[in-house]
C-alpha cells in the first residue's frame, strides 16, 4: 500500500549516454489499473477454490481466476461470517496458473486488502459476497497500487465506487443462486440510466448527480462519452452459455462466473462453453453449438426464497 | 482479431487514421483482410479461442504468405517464435524471430507507464522515418512480456530498463519492447490505450509500402 501513484526511479547503474536509464516508471496509475480491466474484456473470470480448479479454468480459456475458500453457493448454505481467504490458499492458486489471480476482501476491510496487495494479487474484489466489515464506508481504493473491482446494483452505486477508486464495476447480481434475474436488473439499471444521461441537458445533469448521489464530474463525463469511465462486467447468477450471451448483449464487457461452473455436473466442458459463448455472443449458432450436452447446470434458487440478499450489502 | 481483449481500441485507432477495420472472430471474417492487428488481452485465452474458432490455421497460412501484422502485449506473444513461461499447449504463429517471456515485468502491481525513445535503425526504409517519432512515446505496460532474444533480421526500435534485473544475455540494463521484422511489428506495451497514434501510423505505413525489411 502506498499513497497513490508512485514514481520509481530506475535501479541499477545510470549512464548519461543512455536516456532509457534516466527514464521514470510510474506504477499504480489509473491508466494501468483500468488497463488490466480493459485487457480482460470479452473474457470469463472464474471462481476457484483449489489449484486443481484453477488449472481447469485456465485450460478452459478463463482470462482470470478469483481465488476464494468457498464459492458463493456454499457461503450462502453455510452462513456465518465469510472472510478473506487464507493467504496460503491464494498463493497455491497463483503458483498453479499463469493468468491473473483476483481475490476478495470484505466491504470496508482495508486490512484484508492490504494483505491481498502484499500477496501480489492482480485485482481485489471488494465484495458483498463476504460479510461486510464496515456499515458506512467502503475501502479508499486510491490508496492502493493494486486495482479494485466493486459490485453495483445501479448507476449511483457504480459512480460512488468509481469515486472511491474502483477501476472495474461489475453487476452484483445475486451470487450463489444460479439465477440471472438480478444481474439483468442491475445491468439494465446501469445502462438504462447511462442512456438517459446522454440525452440530458447541462442543467439536468446537476439533478442527475443529486438523484444518483454521485459526483457531478462523473455524471458529466458519462453524458459526454455514453459509457462508464471504467469497464462494466457482469457477475452474479451466470450458469449457462446462454446467460453469458444475454448479459454480453445487455452491455456487459466480460463475465464473472462464480458457483455456476464448479457447482455444475461437468465443470470443464461448461467452463469452455461459457468462454466460447462470451466471445461469440453475437452469433447464436455458436452459442447453440456449445450449449449442447453440458449436463445439468447448478441447481438454482428463486429470489423469494432467499434468507439473505447479498446485493443489499454495500452503500 | 477480436476473440478477446482490447480489440475495440485498435479498431478505433486504425479508423482514426483513415483505414478500414473490421473485427475478426471466425475464419470467414478474414476474407478481404489485408493486415491483422492482434490486441492485448490474455494470450492463453486467445490461444484457446484460436483453436476452438478454427481461426488459427487460416491466419497462420496468411501470415506465412507475408500478411502484415501488428501485435501488442498478448499479440506480441502470439506472433513470436518462442514463448517462455507460457503454457505447454500455447499456440503461437512464429511470424517474427523473437523469444518472448510472458509476464516478465511481474504481476499487476508492477504494471507501469514510462516514456520510451523510439529509435529507427539506420538500415530502415527512409520512407518510414518521418512518423514524428523523435519525441518520446508514452507507453503503458500491463503484466507485460519482454523480448529475450531477437533473430538477425529483427530491428529493435525501443528498449526499457526493467525495475527488476533482466536475465543475462539480454543486455545489461534494458530489454527490447518494440520490434520490427519485415511486415511484422510487435510491442510489449499498449499504444491502443493512449491517444498517441504514431505507432499505429507506423504500422499502416508499413502496410501501405509493402515493407519487407
Amino acid at each position: 500500500m502506498n499513497s497513490g501513484p508512485t514514481s520509481t526511479a530506475q535501479s541499477g547503474a545510470s549512464t548519461p549516454s543512455d536516456p532509457q536509464q534516466a527514464a521514470t516508471q510510474l506504477v499504480g496509475t489509473v491508466r494501468v489499473k483500468r488497463g488490466l480491466a480493459d485487457m480482460l474484456r470479452g473474457g470469463v473470470i472464474m471462481d476457484v477454490v483449489t489449484p486443481e480448479q484453477a488449472k481447469i479454468a485456465e485450460d478452459a480459456g478463463a482470462v482470470a481466476v478469483m481465488a476464494l475458500e468457498r464459492v458463493p453457493a456454499d457461503i450462502r448454505r453455510d452462513g456465518g461470517v465469510a472472510r478473506m481467504s487464507d493467504p496460503a490458499m491464494i498463493e497455491g492458486i497463483q503458483a498453479a496458473v499463469t493468468i491473473p489471480v483476483m481475490a476478495k476482501a470484505r466491504i470496508g476491510h482495508f486490512g484484508e486488502a492490504q494483505i491481498l496487495e502484499a500477496l501480489d494479487v492482480d485485482y481485489i474484489d471488494e465484495s458483498e459476497v463476504l460479510t461486510p466489515a464496515d456499515e458506512a464506508h467502503h475501502i479508499d481504493k486510491w490508496a492502493f497500487t493494486v486495482p479494485f473491482v466493486c459490485g453495483a446494483t445501479n448507476l449511483g452505486e457504480a459512480l460512488r465506487r468509481i469515486s472511491e477508486g474502483a477501476c472495474m464495476i461489475r453487476s452484483k447480481g445475486e451470487a450463489g443462486t444460479g439465477n440471472i434475474v438480478e444481474a439483468v436488473r442491475h445491468l439494465r439499471a446501469i445502462t438504462g440510466d447511462i442512456r438517459k444521461i446522454t440525452q440530458a441537458d447541462a442543467a439536468e445533469l446537476f439533478d442527475w448527480a443529486k438523484q444518483l448521489q454521485s459526483p457531478l464530474g462523473l455524471v458529466q463525463e458519462i453524458a459526454e462519452t455514453g459509457r462508464l469511465p471504467v469497464p462494466l462486467f457482469c457477475a452474479g447468477g451466470i450458469a449457462t452459455p446462454a446467460d453469458a450471451s444475454l448479459v454480453m448483449q445487455l452491455g456487459a464487457e466480460a463475465v464473472f462466473v462464480g458457483s455456476g461452473i464448479f457447482k455444475s455436473e461437468d465443470p470443464g466442458p461448461r467452463a469452455e462453453a461459457i468462454v466460447e459463448a462470451t466471445t461469440h455472443y453475437r452469433d447464436p449458432s455458436v452459442v447453440a453449438k456449445v450449449s449442447r450436452g453440458l449436463g445439468s447446470a447448478m441447481p438454482g434458487l428463486e429470489m423469494e426464497g432467499l434468507e439473505t440478499k447479498l446485493a443489499d450489502r454495500g452503500w | 482479431m477480436a476473440l478477446q481483449g482490447a480489440a475495440a481500441e485498435h479498431v478505433a485507432a486504425v479508423r482514426r487514421l483513415g483505414a478500414r477495420a473490421i473485427e475478426v472472430r471466425v475464419p470467414s471474417d478474414l476474407e478481404g483482410v489485408g493486415a491483422v492487428v492482434i490486441p492485448g488481452g490474455e494470450s492463453t485465452t486467445m490461444s484457446h479461442l484460436l483453436g476452438t474458432s478454427g481461426l488459427f490455421e487460416p491466419l497462420a497460412a496468411r501470415l506465412a504468405d507475408g500478411m502484415p501484422a501488428f501485435g501488442t502485449c498478448a499479440g506480441m506473444i502470439l506472433l513470436a517464435a518462442e514463448v517462455l513461461d507460457g503454457r505447454e499447449d500455447q499456440r503461437f504463429f512464429s511470424a517474427i524471430d523473437i523469444s518472448v517471456r510472458r509476464n516478465a515485468f511481474g504481476r499487476q502491481v508492477a504494471s507501469f507507464e514510462a516514456d520510451l525513445d523510439i529509435v529507427l535503425g539506420m538500415d530502415a526504409d527512409s520512407s518510414l522515418d518521418d512518423g514524428g517519432l523523435d519525441d518520446p512515446f508514452h507507453a503503458v505496460f500491463i503484466r507485460a512480456p519482454w523480448v529475450e532474444r531477437t533473430g538477425d533480421n529483427v530491428e529493435v526500435l525501443a528498449e526499457v530498463a526493467p525495475a527488476s534485473n533482466p536475465p543475462t544475455g539480454v543486455g545489461p540494463n534494458s530489454v527490447p519492447v518494440l520490434c520490427r521484422s519485415g511486415p511484422i511489428l510487435v510491442s510489449s506495451f499498449h499504444p491502443e490505450l493512449t491517444a498517441d497514434d504514431r505507432i499505429h501510423r507506423m504500422f499502416l505505413d508499413m502496410v501501405a509500402s509493402g515493407h519487407t525489411g
